[in-house]
């Protein structure tokens, strides 16, 4: 069945937040979880602007993504990328925003800085996002809009709370999620496919 | 194309790289658009009829001859990581072994019905 193959489709869905926030049980909640390990050279001494061949100061590291698929029918699966939170690990975002539908940003509203770095870089590189806020402190209720002027977020980006633990408030994530992709992709120029 | 043409290799647009892909049958070295996380990898050789792969190529074959698997799914799959993923893909390209499609890019998606189809799958779950 070859039509079949050459119709797969396979959408790429980012899970970004700060350390510690629930990135590998918000994936592990709604796919069969796999590590992914990416090895990257880093450069650890100071890079100098006339030094771009400098070889020494740098070693490779190990990174371990979370990877989670979703077959949603044999020709239709989202792809699930959850990376460390830190800083350091912005490289791995390049290629992972490439060509992605969109990105969960979680956030622990005890925490909110946490999120500020996977927000700006998602803005920044136009993927469309929403935030999930992560209820760890279940005494504390808090106000989507509130939140939503703390990160000084673009009106229309969703603000919606989450479990990460539990399958159907997960779902609700990602179909809110795909909802808001689908009218940010719409409002976009069309592009001519080849 | 004639061949002392010499086509710029970093031309603006990524067709003439991709159409350079086929016609070498992928000698040059991949691009990462072409070895994209979700690029979907098929076998189009039997490992068996190969006695000089690898234990990895031959692992790589075996799991893409029924259906393509994307080269995210591969390295998982393998226990490998990607970079040495890309490297294995990189030569069973090379010599033939494997075809690949590069993923839908949301940009190309033509209408909604898909991304319906993606949020009804997502409720049945
Ligand atoms: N109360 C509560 N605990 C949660 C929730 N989500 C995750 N946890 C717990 O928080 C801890 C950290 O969750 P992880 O999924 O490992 O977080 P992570 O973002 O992957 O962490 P790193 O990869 O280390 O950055 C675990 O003990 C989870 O069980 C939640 O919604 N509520
Ligand atoms: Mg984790």
């Amino acid at each position: 069945m070859d039509s079949a193959r050459s119709s797969f489709v396979a959408l790429k869905i980012l899970v970004a937040g700060g350390f510690g926030v629930g990135k590998t049980t918000l994936v592990g909640a709604v796919s069969e979880i796999r590590p992914l390990r990416t090895e990257e050279a880093m450069t650890t001494a100071g890079v100098g602007v006339d030094s771009t061949e400098g070889v020494e100061g740098k070693s490779t590291t190990t990174v371990a993504m979370d990877f989670g698929r979703i077959s949603l029918r044999e020709d239709l699966a989202l792809y699930l990328f959850g990376t460390p939170g830190q800083d350091r690990f912005w490289f791995l975002w390049d290629e992972l925003a490439q060509g992605a539908l969109g990105a969960i940003v979680l956030a622990d509203t005890r925490r909110l800085a946490d999120c500020f770095p996977a927000v700006d870089y998602f803005e920044r590189r136009g993927v469309p996002f929403l935030v999930a806020l992560n209820n760890f402190d279940e005494a504390r209720r808090f106000d989507p809009g509130s939140v939503a002027a703390a990160l000084d977020l673009d009106p229309g980006t969703p603000v919606i709370s989450c479990d990460a633990r539990e399958r159907a408030s997960v779902k609700e994530v990602l179909i809110t999620l795909v909802e808001h992709a689908g009218r940010r992709h719409a409002t976009r120029p069309a592009v001519v496919t080849h | 194309m004639r061949m002392n043409d010499r086509p710029s290799w970093y031309d603006e647009q990524a067709g003439p790289l991709v159409r350079l892909y086929a016609l070498t049958r992928g000698r040059a070295r991949p691009s990462p658009v072409l070895l994209d996380l979700l690029s979907l990898v098929t076998a189009e050789n039997d490992p068996a009829r190969d006695p000089m792969l690898s234990p990895e190529q031959a692992a790589v074959l075996t799991l893409c001859r029924i259906r393509p698997r994307s080269v995210a799914d591969l390295a998982a799959d393998l226990d490998l990581p990607l970079g040495v993923t890309r490297v294995i893909l990189t030569d069973l390209l090379d010599y033939g072994h494997i075809r690949v499609t590069r993923p839908v890019r949301p940009v190309d998606i033509p209408d909604e019905r898909l991304l319906q189809e993606v949020i009804d799958g997502l409720r049945a779950l």
